[in-house]
């Protein structure tokens, strides 16, 4: 049979296999992965969404930090029981700021992804501190020292700068502001300038108050000031509920 | 090739020899699985030609399956199929089948819903659900609150108002509880002295002196308590200020407090610190307005009044 002689050629021709079993791989990464970075519908066209500001970006980083995507998701699929016990279908374009992305499928907890305004201030602290004094049956583990830490704002401006190098259009140039006043509206823009990295945090902090406590700016300020913000970016009463269909 | 015997001939060989004398059985693969790999081939491409598949210029091929549905504005559509489109006929056919009792709901008057059994029926069944999903996170799966931090749902006090229309307006609006802080107002025995004279409204063992120029203070326009308390203390709902006469103590720490002297404490530490507690969030943006209905009923079954 001819196919033995192939057989055989391929296998005494390591560079040649290599090169085949490469190819052979990369189909399903080319077919699946790259035709959405060409396709125009991959992220859809929504106003609102916008980058974390530097107090809601600390507490992303302590989310990650405390490793609460382990339990939580934040993606809510297509799916009416989802849609009635979380609100409406996650967008692309509302984690295309994200660095790393926080959806996933283990959910230990509930999907955190439209969690913001659901619930107080108050709630979220209690309920961080002392999971069990809120929600009786919940597994989750206790997060007392997030109200006694002290939030760390030294590195702020820093950690904006190593996501701008991803991607993330944080303004470092008054040409780059300039562009986030176009995109994201005057109020915004001041927000994402990296220089007032510092002073948005300890106004952000200050104003809210987050946790509750005058007396300083805790990682707790900064965890529920992330937790409130999640999912309220886009106002979805402004869309058709049919609006997004197209994007899949 | 040594003398050592070739494998039997019986199952053909891929006709190579390594190191002398290793080879190889080419055994055919069983029928059976031949074909399956076969009929793999072609449910690829029959799924390929129903559901959506290949990326093609700026979009995708769509495939022959189409989802009909409804929008929001009123609009038929017919799409190719996709989870999006899927998702938006399960919500039609869903709202569908509640439409009947939903209609209900909105086009009846609260006192009409609590005289048909069959419409309160649906609302304890679907309102238990909406209240354990949005509500029972902070106000407890029984409604029963926690002391401290969010109020009793089951009882007969309302800081707001407990009535049909009340609760509804709670509910689309949320509420945020504030009372000021009174150390730079009034000196620290005028706040003892009212502390004592809250403490005696509902009965706490207190000091009568104390108490009697706190009546006075409590009245006067320099605390103006009763402002927002009420002149006969028993609170006024649409400040969302507390009835101070019930012992129903929901932030002050009142019944934490082992001995009197600890309530009348408590009680001087929220006139001097004030309070910024009570948010409750708005749900107006989140539910639908038969939705926030439901609810209302629902709550107000659970311990309504005025």
């Amino acid at each position: 049979m001819n196919f033995n002689f192939k057989h055989e050629w391929i296998e005494t021709n390591i560079g040649l296999m290599a090169v085949l079993t490469m190819l052979a791989i990369s189909v399903g990464g080319l077919v699946e992965i790259a035709p959405l970075f060409f396709i125009d519908k991959t992220i859809e066209k929504v106003e609102g969404v916008r980058p974390y500001t530097p107090l809601e970006q600390r507490g992303r980083d302590i989310y990650v930090r405390e490793g609460c995507y382990l339990c939580h998701s934040q993606m809510i699929r297509p799916f009416r029981d989802e849609k009635l016990r979380y609100g409406h279908y996650s967008l692309a374009a509302e984690s295309q700021y994200d660095h790393p992305f926080q959806w996933g499928s283990k959910r230990t907890g509930p999907d955190l992804a439209r969690v913001g305004g659901k619930y107080s201030n108050e709630w979220q602290v209690q309920h961080l501190v002392a999971p069990r004094s809120m929600v009786p049956e919940s597994v989750m583990p206790n997060y007392p020292w997030l109200l006694s830490t002290p939030l760390d704002i030294s590195d702020a401006a820093d950690r904006m700068k190593a996501l701008r190098k991803v991607g993330v259009p944080y303004s470092l140039t008054q040409e780059e502001y300039k562009a986030n006043v176009v995109k994201f509206g005057e109020t915004v823009a001041p927000l994402l300038h990296i220089p007032d990295a510092q002073k948005n945090l300890l106004e952000q902090a200050n104003f809210g108050n987050y946790d509750g406590d005058r007396s300083g700016i805790s990682e707790m300020d900064a965890l529920v000031a992330y937790l409130q913000v999640l999912g309220t970016m886009i106002d979805f009463s402004k869309y058709n509920d049919d609006a997004f269909v197209d994007n899949r | 090739m040594s003398e050592q015997k070739l494998q039997s001939q019986t199952v053909q060989t891929t006709g190579h020899a390594w190191d002398g004398d290793l080879q190889e059985y080419n055994n055919p693969l069983p029928v059976w699985w031949v074909y399956t790999f076969y009929a793999t081939f072609i449910f690829a491409i029959v799924y390929w030609v129903i559901y959506p598949s290949w990326p093609f210029g700026k979009g995708w091929i769509g495939g022959l399956s189409d989802i009909s549905y409804v929008n929001s504005a009123g609009e038929t559509k017919t799409h190719s199929w996709n989870t999006r489109a899927l998702y938006l006929e399960d919500m039609n056919q869903a709202a569908a089948a509640q439409k009947p009792y939903f209609d209900k709901v909105q086009s009846m008057s609260y006192e009409q819903i609590s005289r048909d059994p069959e419409i309160t029926a649906f609302i304890l069944s679907s309102g238990k659900a909406l209240f354990a999903d949005n509500c029972a996170a902070c106000h407890q799966s029984g409604g029963q609150g926690v002391v401290g931090f969010f109020p009793n749902l089951t009882d007969d006090d309302w800081l707001y108002g407990g009535s049909y229309e009340k609760i509804h307006q709670t509910l689309v609006g949320g509420r945020r509880g504030y009372m000021p802080s009174f150390s730079e107002v009034l000196s620290a025995e005028q706040i003892g002295d009212l502390a004592n004279y809250v403490a005696g409204l509902s009965g706490i063992p207190h000091d009568a002196a104390k108490a009697k120029a706190g009546d006075v203070l409590f009245h006067s326009e320099t605390a103006a308590c009763y402002y927002c308390h009420g002149a006969d203390a028993k609170g006024r709902k649409e400040m969302g200020a507390p009835n101070l006469t019930d012992g129903i103590w929901l932030w002050a720490g009142v019944a934490a407090a082992p001995s009197s002297e600890g309530k009348v404490a408590a009680i001087r530490n929220v006139i001097s610190t004030g309070l910024a507690k009570g948010v409750m969030p708005a749900w107006g943006g989140r539910l639908s307005p038969e939705q926030i209905k439901v609810l209302t009923v629902y709550v107000h079954d659970l311990g309504g009044g005025l």
